[in-house]
């Protein structure tokens, strides 16, 4: 070996992105049939570009999955179709309004679709024989998710039992599973929400346009800033006001707040993520503040 | 300025303080949030807490606080000006190997928490033991609750000499291990200096967890990178382009070195070191890497390209050092799957031999039990069905690692570490 060869050191995010490219192709040489499950946000649009560059010169060995809950903003359905056919990907989409209309589903009355996806999801698994899952899903992002494995197994129900999980020892992880189960994948586990914006702003990610502050019509329900929208608008003492806002995640439009800020950069949005004061799920997610373990509940019946 | 990443773990017996500790790191780095730290408040006065109980800050699953256990491995997230950190908090009874071994396999570094009041017990023993098997390069000895001996440098000073002792006899290095007094109550050593140790002139908690060096002993060994996928684009331009991807093990690898391609043999040379930023002069451990080679050969995953002048030795019987992880015991003669780097082969496990007993002072391996149960660390020989290249561990972390599966369920049974990377000399 040539020693003269200065072998450059891995800073933060070059070891993370490392891990998940590990993780990436770790799953496309032990799985059939995986798939990304992608909503159009940052974690997932991060997810995409990570498994590109796992796998480039050749395309993404892998289908996406997007769980549609109907209440979407135009701006992120565009964004991903463009970012769909621009990697020439398969998009399978599982269109949560079907479930409802033939009576799968039922809505729920205060109108929120999030809990709702866990169903289509399950269902579009099983459907497409899909046997490794990946999802954005970070450990900083909530405690129960501090638990979780990189590689996740999850019974033919979906379950998580975090008291059957495998111990993951080194980077050798055990994906082993019965017909019918599946695994769920998370190779983004170990960044911070900061990580997630430096790479994207490193590796000049495009994002859907919601993320960057912009004027848009919103209430405040519950110390949040939501959108008008076919999920319900403004309620009796509930009153539309023009603010310039931005969005933290993108998750159902009944649920899901936005922030009000002026950041319509990068640096800006890091800058602003950096002096942040409270996390992103706490923030902006009306489904995480239900109850103390909600998370948790959600995720052991099967939700990502 | 780069920042680079510290993976370390916390180690420690019930009610050293561990959680206090780690809650104390997250909110003096001020890794806290508001909404969190407004939980903790809430949490706090419902219990009756005069000030916040920075415990709760990791506190756990529901399903934990029902049992009041701790059953899991938890990340956890903080940064510096200087460095990223990933924490791998592992509690320290229930499932105490699994959880420490867990833990220890991904640290450069490992804190390991004791009571002042307390000094070294067993449990700090059997943690002390595992970080030593598991060949975590270095080690702080935390003394927690150092206002609950009055900050009593002659307390604590016994304390550090019997662990040096016990650390000497597991075989790490003087240069590894770093004693640190410390109130994680209080706040005393841990990001702040605290006034009430004058005669401790060492480093803070956080100060030596900045400056550790990251690049672990993988970056200086021979090179190892076990193929993970091979990459045919198909396409007219890309006809013949067949890339090796993998993340590099161990060593450096750069164009124009020789390599081995394993369990085969075959030699070739290295043509190009691709990233999809581009080719690489050279890449080192822990970057993932496509590799394209001189010589068209047919290589799949599970295959091992190693440096041709230091390659591992290709073999289907093991010496191995194993960490019993499950409940269902281990008898010999079980026929197990191993899975090592990128391969997995069937394994058959014959004689048990020396299990490491925590009875004395020091651990010492004894007799041969008839089987293993969880938690038990004991050495064992192994027949594999395909041939596999490997290191000790002792040598290369990566190739010196496997886990044993269990064919039926698919669960992890056991942590395998080639060779006897513990020798113990009292």
């Amino acid at each position: 070996m040539d020693a003269s060869v200065s072998a450059p050191t891995l800073d933060a995010l070059d070891s993370l992105e490392s891990e998940a490219i590990h993780i990436f192709r770790e799953v496309a040489g032990e799985f059939d049939r995986p798939v990304i499950l992608f909503s159009g946000g940052k974690d997932s649009t991060l997810l995409v570009h990570l498994a590109a560059k796992a796998f480039a010169p050749a395309p993404v060995p892998f289908a996406l999955l997007h769980v549609d809950t109907g209440h979407n903003y135009p701006e992120v359905i565009d964004f991903r179709d463009r970012l769909v056919e621009r990697l020439g990907l398969r998009l399978e989409v599982a269109h949560v309004q079907d479930w409802i209309d033939d009576g799968r589903l039922t809505e729920r009355p205060d109108g929120t679709r999030n809990p709702l996806q866990t169903v289509p999801l399950l269902d579009s698994i099983v459907e497409h024989k899909f046997d490794a899952v990946f999802g954005g899903g970070r450990r900083d992002e909530e405690r129960a998710r501090a638990k979780e494995r990189i590689m996740s197994l999850r019974d033919a129900f979906g379950r998580w039992d975090p008291r059957k999980q495998r111990p993951e020892l080194w980077n050798l992880y055990n994906g082993r599973h019965a017909p019918g189960e599946h695994v769920r994948v998370f190779p983004i586990s170990n960044w911070t929400e900061l990580d997630v914006w430096r790479y994207i702003q490193r590796e000049s990610i495009e994002l859907p346009s919601i993320y960057f502050a912009h004027e848009r019509e919103v209430f405040r329900r519950d110390g949040m800033w939501l959108a008008e929208g076919p999920w319900g608008g403004p309620r009796g003492d509930e009153a539309l006001e023009k603010r310039s806002v931005r969005y933290r995640t993108v998750g159902d439009g009944s649920c899901t707040g936005a922030i009000e800020s002026t950041a319509t950069t990068l640096d800006e949005v890091i800058a602003e993520v950096t002096a942040s004061r409270l996390t992103e799920r706490g923030a902006t997610r009306a489904d995480d503040r239900l109850s103390e373990a909600a998370m948790e509940d959600r995720k052991r019946e099967g939700y990502f | 300025m780069t920042r680079d990443l510290l993976r370390f773990a916390t180690a420690g017996s019930v009610d050293d303080g561990k959680s206090t500790l780690v809650g104390r790191l997250l909110y003096d780095t001020k890794s806290v949030l508001a909404d969190q730290i407004e939980a903790v408040q809430r949490a706090s006065v419902d219990k009756g807490l005069a000030t916040p109980d920075l415990s709760l800050l990791v506190d756990g699953l529901r399903a934990e606080r029902e049992q009041g256990i701790t059953i899991d491995v938890a990340y956890r997230y903080f940064g510096t000006p200087k460095r990223e950190f990933v924490l791998a908090d592992t509690p320290g009874h229930v499932q105490y190997t699994r959880n420490t071994v867990t833990g220890a396999s991904t640290a450069e570094l490992a804190v390991l928490l004791v009571d002042a009041r307390n000094g070294i017990v067993e449990q700090t023993r059997r943690h002390a033991a595992v970080l030593a098997l598991l060949r975590v390069p270095r080690v702080v000895l935390a003394i927690n609750k150092i206002d609950l001996v009055d900050y009593d440098e002659g307390v604590l000073a016994a304390i550090a000499k019997e662990f040096a002792g016990l650390a000497r006899s597991l075989g790490f290095a003087d240069d590894a291990v770093v004693t640190i007094p410390v109130s994680a109550l209080v706040g005393d050593n841990v990001v702040e200096r605290s006034e009430r140790t004058p005669w401790y002139t060492g480093p803070t908690l956080l100060e030596h967890l900045e400056s550790v060096p990251v690049t672990g002993p993988e970056v200086g060994a021979p090179f190892r990178m076990a193929v993970q996928y091979v990459i045919r684009p198909r396409r007219e331009e890309l006809h013949d382009y067949r890339g090796y991807a993998g993340q590099i093990a161990a060593g450096t690898v750069a164009p124009g070195d020789e390599v081995v391609v394993l369990p085969g043999g075959t030699r070739t040379t290295v043509s190009a070191v691709e990233t999809a930023d581009g080719p690489l002069p050279s890449a080192t451990a822990g970057r993932s890497v496509t590799v394209l080679l001189e010589d068209d050969i047919d290589i799949c995953r599970g295959e091992v390209l190693a440096a041709a002048d230091a390659a591992p030795r290709v073999t289907d019987e093991l010496e191995a050092t194993l960490c019993w992880l499950a409940e269902k015991p281990l008898r010999p003669g079980a026929r197990l799957l191993l899975k090592h780097g990128t391969r997995t082969t069937p394994v058959i496990v014959g004689a048990v031999g020396e299990r490491l007993s925590f009875d004395a002072e020091v651990p010492t391996w004894t007799d041969a039990p008839e089987q293993l149960g969880i938690n038990d660390i004991a050495h064992a020989s192994l027949r594999t069905a395909d041939p596999l290249p490997v290191d000790d561990y002792a040598d290369v972390r990566a190739t010196g690692s496997f886990l044993l599966i269990d064919p039926p369920t698919g669960n992890t049974l056991a942590a395998g570490l080639v060779g006897t990377p513990l020798v113990v000399t009292p």
